[in-house]
């Protein structure tokens, strides 16, 4: 089934490339949702060939990434998109025609690093390796673009989807880290942004990071 | 010989036929009955009966424009293969000549468009140059993909090097080059969702501007030669999506005359469903496309598939 | 067995004091636990035999260190935080009650680092550390706080997401041969590194770098650092600043551990000393004219985390400097956030300019604020002079003459720069102090009194036993 997961890590590295030129923050929120069930495909597809036992463990891989990173986050950006009241990114620091030069240019980087980092035991698509690194530069370069703190953490998001993507690799060598891993980091850390973003709004009028420009030398 | 004087009718005759099914697709999507299938034949020879009228601002450029793009899509269209066809003229970089030569067929359409003297056809000429210049990279990268899986510069060869079990290996690869290659088609031809060509509003006009002031058989050439663009832009499409050992043979051309009048008919179901898109998001569609394409190239690369 | 007291202790005192918001009960908790961890450590020094043998939870030498310092660190500042907490502070914060669960939770998973043998579990732990200090930042609700959290959540999560991706780049290294995989367990990992491929040893390990280098504070990782170390109540900078940057300190040593068996250690180290001169670089510019005392601390902190991954980077004797001035660093710089706060609450800004005669003011404080800055910038009689100065001449015996000159250079440009600030704030008359000059709260002093002592005492002396445990850490580093 490798052909099948590499439509699918394309498909992501696509969902990518459009949140890395889109500045709607609603059309990221969904983005973000698509690529959680892109990921959630992916351990059925990748491990097509397991024992009875070990589809047990993707089954609840996949699930509890469809339901956390298709379902529950989304959801709370949206909520914390709602109450500050903001609907688009207004001056992002690289604008949104270089971010997209800059993304192609990320995913040809992170091609030429896959290439240079060939797995000892190769799992699933030969896609795998690049696509993962190319979705954590990707995050970073939104991460680092943006200006409206949901953006940030959309990228940040991004970057977490990237290193669960690598670590889908060692799904079967070291069970129950990934999840334990990505998730655990992915709920708590949003859900404390998420907080950390309603303070934010209150506290301030918007969340553009603009204003979270004080402390400085 | 044979396949000479196949190609050479296929080329002539069938172009007009997407038009046709193209303008009966939206009016199916707009609940009309629409025009007969057949009406840009008629069309056609309507114009080309008529007399033309010329500018005395103009000169031999204003003249030679639409003939020069005819032309050029004619001498295009031999480089291309329909299906089990073999092209009529192949050798290695036609691929390129092709590119160019639809170029130089829309070099010389903006230059009768600023021949004319009026600043309305200059602002049409000048925003085809911005979208064609981003749309020949989008071109450019897909026919590199191509080139790249066959080890060849050659429409012929690149797209005979697509058995069955290409798609089966390269998907991610022919599915970047085939959207990348769809939004091209979308851009060279103006449709939606970059030009409306159905507009009367001389403001929302993009390529149509061009050629405002054609009339008779300049027109008719126009409209001709723009129906042969449509089609030898589906036919990449559709020797893109189908592998080449289907289309081989007798039931092979029939497959690509049915392929065309296929992709005729979502080019239709694409222009009713999507609304057109502001002028400064046709940038960004046309450079989403390069950058598809050039993702494939990449995969190709370093993606370690082959 | 103890282990697990070590981390349940806190955590379910934690949520103990969560539910009963008085605040007496809550630090009559938050003493007992201090007391009881510091005990529960003081019997781990005490046993003999390998701890560190458990695939989840152990104690090696290394651990030990980092768990005492965060243990008398952690216990200083329950001492202190009886007053403050007491006495009202200067920007009345809400949800007072939510300051001593937060500690405890964060002092179960500063403990949960040091003691993990499992590199997976040790990347939770650090992680839940982030997590378990950002509301303690954000405890005053100012703007400028709420800066600061955010900053350090995002930086924070930033670096450990790079830290997880690094870890997994080590799952890949060890399930190169699956037949025998070492799995994330640390002693099958070290046992196991001959045969581990080196490439993937070497991008994890800079991955580890630049994630846990984020926690720790090094350049140019750093920007969360002044912000959170400053806008945090003091005595949560003291614990930051003390206890927390060591933990991401382990965190990469753990990852050099690795390094050393599987024969990387010389690649390890040219990491460690490039971002230990670019810390130190960056620390000592910012040193000079900095404005805010807090800020000032905490630049110190990133120019002290600089000199222990250079004393790491330069290996060989220099590697027990370095974990020497872990000690005196945590020792010395808890020491003073702790006088900060005393600075803080009689002149109620953290602009040093507004700061004048606090000599006069509140003596204790005031000397002891001046000694404590000797004692960072390197003066003797002091521990950090002894740690620094076996760097420096582990330089001058490798043959780097030109680092050590670099080392001493900026160490001078950083010092000089503490100095213009601290000493104009010590010296002449109390103008604008907030409160009158009154007999200064003894548990204000006495923590930082006994640990500045401390910092006394090991710049002439250095216990057998704890030279002992830092020997035994050198070792475990391949030194």
């Amino acid at each position: 089934m490798t052909s099948l997961s590499a439509l699918l890590l394309l498909a992501i590295i696509v969902t990518d490339l459009y949140i890395i030129s889109t500045g709607r923050l609603g059309s990221c929120i969904r983005a973000t949702a698509l690529q959680g069930v892109l990921l959630a495909l992916l351990p059925p597809v990748i491990y097509a060939d397991s024992t009875a036992e070990q589809w047990f463990h993707i089954g609840l891989m996949s699930v509890g990434t469809l339901v956390l990173k298709a379902g529950v986050i989304p959801w709370l950006l949206a909520r914390a998109m709602r109450e500050a009241n903001v609907r688009r990114e207004t001056e992002p620091f690289v604008s949104l025609h270089v971010s997209v030069v800059l993304g192609a240019l990320l995913v040809a980087l992170g091609f030429w690093m896959g290439k240079r980092l060939p797995l000892p035991v190769p799992i699933g698509s030969p896609l795998l390796v690049p696509a993962s690194l190319a979705t954590i530069l990707m995050g970073f370069l939104v991460l680092v673009g943006r200006k409206m703190a949901i953006a940030q953490v959309v990228g940040y998001l991004v970057l977490e989807n990237g290193v669960f993507i690598f670590g889908l690799t060692l799904a079967r060598a070291l069970p129950f880290v990934i999840e334990l891993g990505v998730l655990l980091d992915l709920l708590v850390g949003v859900f404390v942004m998420g907080i950390a973003i309603h303070h934010i709004s209150r506290e301030f009028d918007d969340i553009d990071t603009d204003a979270l420009a004080s402390l400085r030398d | 010989m044979r396949d000479i004087i196949i190609h050479l009718v296929i080329l002539l005759v069938l172009p007009p036929l997407l038009l046709g099914a193209i303008t009966k697709t939206k009016a199916f999507f707009a609940g009309r009955s629409g025009p007969p299938l057949l009406q840009t034949y008629h069309d056609i020879y309507r114009l080309l009966r008529k007399g033309a009228v010329y500018s005395t601002a103009t000169t031999w450029v204003f003249r030679a424009g639409p003939i020069v793009s005819l032309a050029t899509v004619m001498i295009a269209g031999l480089l291309v293969p329909f299906g089990g066809n073999r092209a009529t003229f192949v050798f290695a970089g036609d691929m390129i000549v092709f590119a160019y030569l639809l170029g130089l067929g829309r070099f010389f359409t903006m230059a009768a468009a600023l021949d004319t003297g009026s600043s309305f056809e200059g602002m049409g000429a000048s925003r085809e140059a911005a979208f064609a210049s981003l749309a020949e990279p989008a071109l450019f990268l897909v026919l590199a993909v191509l080139a790249v899986l066959a080890h060849s510069v050659s429409l012929q060869e690149a797209f005979g090097v697509l058995a069955t079990g290409t798609w089966g290996q390269m998907a991610p690869v022919l599915v970047v080059a085939c959207i990348g290659l769809a939004v091209v088609l979308l851009a060279e031809n103006s449709r939606i969702p970059v030009d409306d060509p159905a507009t009367h509003l001389e403001l929302t006009m993009l390529h149509e501007v061009m050629v405002l002031d054609h009339s008779g058989p300049d027109l008719a050439f126009i409209v001709y030669g723009s129906t042969m663009k449509l089609f030898l832009f589906g036919a990449l499409l559709l020797q893109l999506v189908l592998p080449a050992p289907v289309l081989l043979g007798a039931q092979g051309v029939g497959l690509f005359c049915v392929g065309e009048l296929v992709v005729a008919v979502l080019v239709g179901a694409c222009e009713s469903i999507i609304a057109r898109l502001r002028l400064q998001r046709v940038p960004q569609f046309l450079v989403a496309a390069a950058v598809l394409g050039g993702l494939g190239v990449t995969i190709l690369f370093a993606g370690g598939l082959r | 067995m103890r282990l697990y007291l070590l981390l349940g202790l806190p955590a379910a005192t934690g949520v103990i004091t969560f539910f009963v918001r008085r605040v007496r009960f809550q630090l009559t908790a938050l003493l007992a636990s201090a007391v009881i961890h510091a005990g529960l450590t003081t019997s781990l020094w005490l046993s003999a035999g390998d701890l560190s043998s458990g695939s989840f939870l152990g104690v090696d030498a290394a651990g030990l260190l980092f768990l005492s310092l965060t243990s008398i660190v952690f216990f200083a500042v329950s001492f202190y935080s009886i007053q403050y907490l007491l006495r009202g502070t200067h920007d009345a914060p809400s949800g007072l009650y939510r300051f001593v669960p937060n500690l405890l939770w964060f002092l179960s998973a500063m403990t949960l680092v040091t003691v993990s043998r499992n590199m997976a579990l040790m990347w939770a732990a650090i992680e839940a550390t982030t997590l378990a200090s950002a509301p303690l930042i954000y405890f005053y609700r100012r703007r400028s706080a709420l800066e600061a959290a955010w900053k350090y959540l995002l930086i924070c999560s930033v670096g450990i997401a790079v830290a997880l991706l690094g870890t997994f780049f080590l799952g890949v290294a060890a399930s190169a041969s699956p037949a025998d995989s070492p799995g994330l367990s640390l002693t099958a990992l070290i046992n196991a590194g001959p045969r581990l491929p080196r490439l993937w040893v070497d991008v994890a390990f800079l991955l580890a770098l630049v994630g846990y280098g984020t926690k720790m504070g090094l350049a140019p990782l750093h920007t969360w650092l002044p912000d959170a170390h400053s806008q945090a109540p003091s005595p949560v900078s003291a614990l930051l600043s003390g206890a927390l940057l060591n933990c991401a300190f382990l965190g990469i040593l753990r990852f050099y551990q690795v390094c050393v068996a599987a024969g990387e250690g010389a690649f390890a180290r040219s990491m460690l000393l490039v971002m230990g001169f670019v810390s130190i670089g960056v620390a000592a510019a910012f040193l000079v004219g900095q404005k805010d005392y807090k800020r000032l601390l905490a630049y110190s902190s990133v120019e002290n985390m600089g000199i222990i991954a250079i004393g790491i980077g330069l290996g060989g004797s220099a590697i027990y400097g370095a974990m020497l001035h872990a000690v005196n660093h945590s020792l010395c710089k808890a020491g003073l956030f702790m006088l900060a706060g005393n600075v803080l609450h009689a002149f109620g800004t953290t602009s040093a300019q507004n700061v004048r005669g606090l000599v006069r003011h509140s003596p204790m404080t005031g000397t002891m604020l001046v000694v404590a800055f000797l004692a960072i910038g390197g003066t003797p009689p002091f521990g950090p002079f002894v740690s620094e100065f076996t760097i420096f001449s582990a330089t001058i015996r490798g043959g780097q003459l030109w680092l050590g000159a670099l080392f001493l250079a900026l160490l001078a440009v950083a010092s000089l720069g503490m100095a213009g600030v601290i000493l104009p704030m010590a010296q002449g008359t109390p103008a604008n102090a907030v409160s009158p000059p009154r007999k200064e709260a003894t548990l204000s002093i006495a923590p930082p009194f006994v640990l500045i002592v401390m910092i006394l005492i090991l710049g002439m002396y250095v216990p057998a036993a704890l030279d002992d445990l830092l020997s035994r850490t050198v070792m475990l580093l391949g030194g």
